[in-house]
């Protein structure tokens, strides 16, 4: 198929402004976004930027707007979208060159919510496993599916409307530990979230939840996070 | 010129490197260097799980463990390193849930574990219960995992640094010389130890499961240095890599019953390997797929066949097999159970092909996979340069980027993630109490001066050539060449295209004149790696007249200990390779026929 690939451009060595480039390219309608992107930067412009590595989406390089929606070029296909593709950078966070955005402001809200396992216990004396059971497993198994690639976060107008909110991915991690029945540090974690710049600034658009490349039904997680700040518990 | 100075630098921010800098930062000042945001690195591709004998589903031993991997690696894995990572397996993985790892649990709340090919009880001959997997996206929460308490301990990191050249004095490592991707400028970092964790190489053969980082950079960089690669002939082809595209579908989907279909609809496995059938080890089952089809057996007469995990074609094959629960009931499954298994599978399956697992069969070939070559090393991760262990001071090497060896001619599922966290560990013990007891090395005089010629040297290059069309040509030569099967005249035609292509790389063209983000620039170094690597794997593969492990000789069939139960070690010397070699570690298990 002859697809018509419109791609974001600015190269700030050069440019002052952004502008918009055309490309048409031949592919097979089973070619990801991210194929037709190569092609560009091997047969058209070897200038054009953008962060890769799998190429199947599970390592969150390449989160783009395609068509006016934050998804990763490499798991969206040319057939989901027809002939004429848009590709633009993520919102909210700044372009420092092409596709590529500044990510420092995202990975620091993601460090924000203590974004690692806290339990001061001792070990268990036989120096086996913590046991957990597999229902307490599957209650935040959801959110260990976070990739970190920004599609959420930067879909979310609160974020665009102010980078201090600690956005959606932010939140899921901070889900992903307070409902682990190992983690000892929830309330400190639900202290944190419910700060100005927490919780409290999602407005149940559900723009993440549509965005997430994984699936995570991430308006839920937030959900049950500020049912948990009301009601203290965990269940 | 930004100059860093730490007692250790740690290339990569893998699962081995952020292991080794989880440890070596509690005992000396340490910085992890990566070209990645650390949670993009491939050890989150991972999925089928990391191997321990835990016993937790069924009986299990460490000394089984150890013999399936001595077996699976055909028998040039080292034995003493292989003990020791066996032995250290079950510890390992109990740190990991202990730092928080997500694992599936068993109804009791232990870690839960599934059978891998290769693994098996050594009593009957079964495949046995040994990896321990969260969902199938195990790598994915390792990495999360290891990244999240490097964070907690406050562990260094230089995000998006790429380390373009390792600088040495006086025969020891003394730093290495990075460019910063988002500025372009060069910085260089001075230090008593460097720990190369830069995983592997499989970007240069056309159909493989590996991202686009895996350029080989940090075999490349110690390569020229003079320092030999170890055993680059071995290289992984696993058996079920999505169709075309090569990504990844686990192991894990046989573990739970999935087999193999031919054109004709026949379960080919059991004529290959009559006693594990579908878990036989990967370049058994490899060879299986490609033998059919060469028979005309590939689906619709082409070069795929299918793997079918659809509830009625696994309870099928199960109850035909005998196949039990560790309760002795009888195993059967549901599509429901089959989708909470293997979510990302269904979803990569749904995405990338309009399959659906649960109700279809998956189009599938081998794909290029994992490297069992590398930088050679001894158990504590320090840099080997010769036949004595003679070490290189200050150096080491851990993850797919070094060969310990553990893998030998063939690895087992599961066993990488083990070597990562196992050698990842003692890499960095031993590094921290290594600088402790040395004072920095004198940087070479301009030390950054060899990095600018270089990509000077790219960036002037006289342009008639593209990086793109070299890279394509590259793969196909590989994967056409040098691939599952090998012969003397295809790879000897091999290495006179890489010949041919190296000479058009002295022409690369580089439009992108910026210095922000120049990944035109950052890809046609990659390049360069990668035709070396695809060079020293070609020369290794052609000198080793036997079939081992990974390796597979069409003209050379059968293994041959007489001769080639030794490690393949090449070094550059000027612009030739020279190859020489190191004895095989044995002490329990003399080599012996490999059947499954
Ligand atoms: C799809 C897939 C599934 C797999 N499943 C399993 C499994 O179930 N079980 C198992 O045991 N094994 C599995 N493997 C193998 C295993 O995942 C890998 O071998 C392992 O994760 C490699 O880890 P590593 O730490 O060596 O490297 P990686 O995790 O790849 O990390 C390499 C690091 O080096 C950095 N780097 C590279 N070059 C440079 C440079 N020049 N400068 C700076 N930084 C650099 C990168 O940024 C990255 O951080 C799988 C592999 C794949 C591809
Ligand atoms: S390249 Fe890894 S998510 Fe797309």
């Amino acid at each position: 198929m002859l697809v018509t690939l419109k791609v974001f451009r600015f190269n700030p060595d050069v440019d002052k402004k952004w502008h918009y480039e055309t490309y048409k390219i031949e592919a097979p309608e089973t070619d990801r976004i991210l194929d037709l992107l190569e092609k560009v930067k091997g047969h058209f412009d070897g200038t054009l930027s953008f962060r890769r590595s799998c190429a199947h989406g599970v390592c969150g390089s390449d989160a783009m707007r395609i068509n006016g929606r934050n998804q990763l070029a490499c798991k969206t296909l040319v057939r989901d979208l027809g002939d004429k593709i848009t590709v633009e950078p993520i919102l909210g966070l700044k372009v420092i060159k092409d596709l590529i955005v500044d990510m420092e402001p995202f990975f620091d809200h993601y460090k924000t919510v203590l974004p690692f396992f806290i339990n001061n216990d001792p070990l268990p004396e036989n120096g086996k496993e913590r046991l957990q059971s597999p229902e307490e497993r599957a209650r935040f198994d959801e959110t260990t599916k976070c990739i970190l690639c920004a599609c959420c976060t930067t879909s979310c107008p609160s974020f665009w409307a102010g980078e201090t909110y600690l956005g959606p991915a932010a939140l899921v991690t901070a889900h992903r530990f307070i409902f682990d029945s190992r983690d000892q540090a929830a309330s400190e974690r639900l202290k944190i979230i419910s700060e100005t710049d927490g919780v409290s600034r999602c407005h149940t658009v559900f723009n993440c939840t549509m965005a997430c490349p994984r699936e995570i039904q991430i308006t839920k997680a937030i959900g049950e996070l500020k049912l948990a700040m009301i009601t203290g518990k965990l269940d | 010129m930004n100059i860093h100075q730490f007692d250790v630098i740690i290339v990569g921010a893998g699962g081995s490197g952020l292991m080794a800098g989880l440890y070596a930062s509690r005992n000396a000042k340490t910085a992890v260097i990566s070209k990645l945001y650390p949670t993009r690195s491939h050890t989150g591709a991972a999925q089928g799980g990391i191997s321990a004998a835990l016993g937790n589903v069924e009986e299990d031993r460490i000394e089984w463990h150890t013999y399936d991997t001595v077996k699976g690696s055909d028998y040039l894995g080292d034995q003493e390193a292989i003990e020791f990572m066996c032995q250290e397996a079950p510890e390992a993985v109990l740190e990991l849930e202990h730092m928080g790892l997500p694992f599936d649990r068993t109804p009791e709340g232990k870690i839960s574990q599934r059978p891998f090919g290769g693994h098996t009880n050594n009593v009957t001959g079964k495949p046995v219960s040994r990896a321990c997997h969260a969902a199938d996206r195990t790598g994915h929460m390792i990495l999360q995992t290891l990244y999240q308490q490097c964070l907690k301990n406050n562990v260094n990191f230089f995000d998006e640094f790429q380390v373009i050249e390792l600088l040495t004095s006086n025969g020891k490592a003394s730093g290495v010389v990075a460019i910063e991707l988002a500025t372009g400028e060069l910085h260089v970092f001075q230090a008593k130890a460097v720990i190369m964790a830069t995983g592997g190489h499989g970007r240069i053969f056309e159909v493989t499961s590996n991202a686009y980082a895996y350029t080989g950079d940090g075999a490349a960089l110690v390569l020229r240095k003079g320092i030999p690669l170890e055993d680059m002939e071995f290289f992984q082809f696993h058996p079920t890599g999505i169709y075309k595209l090569g990504i990844l579908i686990t192991e894990g989907v046989r573990g739970d019953g999935g087999v193999l279909i031919n054109g004709k609809g026949e379960r080919f496995m059991p004529k290959y390997a009559p006693s594990v059938k579908d878990l036989a080890s990967r370049d058994v089952v490899s060879r299986a797929i490609y033998t059919e089809i060469r028979a005309g057996r590939g689906v619709d007469g082409s070069n795929f066949v299918y793997l079918d995990v659809r509830p009625e074609t696994v309870n099928k094959f199960a109850e035909i097999d005998g196949r039990t629960n560790p309760d002795g009931t009888k195993y059967t499954v549901t599509g429901e159970q089959i989708l909470k298994k293997l979510p990302d599978i269904i979803d990569f399956c749904r995405v990338y092909l309009g399959v659906d697992p649960v109700t279809q069969m998956m189009p599938i070939q081998p794909t290029a996979h994992y490297s069992m070559g590398g930088i050679p090393t001894n158990k504590y991760g320090e840099v080997i340069v010769d036949d004595h262990n003679t070490t290189y001071p200050g150096l080491y090497a851990v993850g797919e980027c070094a060969c310990v060896s553990v893998h030998g001619g063939n690895r087992l599922g599961t066993n990488s993630l083990l070597d990562l966290i196992v050698f990842g560990k003692h890499a960095g013990l031993k590094a921290a109490e290594y600088s402790s007891r040395v004072p920095f090395e004198d940087l070479p005089q301009n030390p950054e001066a060899n990095v600018k010629n270089e990509l000077d040297g790219l960036r002037q290059g006289s342009g008639k050539e593209s990086v793109y069309d070299i890279a394509t040509d590259m793969k196909k030569v590989m994967f056409d060449l040098v691939g599952i099967y090998r012969n003397e005249k295809d790879m000897q035609t091999a290495i006179d295209k890489i010949h041919e292509l190296q000479q058009r790389y002295s022409q690369v063209k580089i439009v992108d004149t910026g210095r922000i983000f120049n990944t035109e620039l950052i890809n046609a170094w990659e390049l360069g790696n990668m035709l070396q690597i695809a060079e020293v794997i070609a020369i290794s593969a052609l000198n080793r007249q036997e079939s081992r492990g990974g390796h597979s000789r069409e003209d050379f069939p059968k293994r041959d200990d007489q001769n080639w139960l030794k490690h393949t070690l090449v070094t550059k010397q000027g612009k030739e390779l020279k190859i020489s070699y190191k004895p095989v570690s044995i002490t329990k298990y003399q080599p012996k026929e490999r059947v499954y």
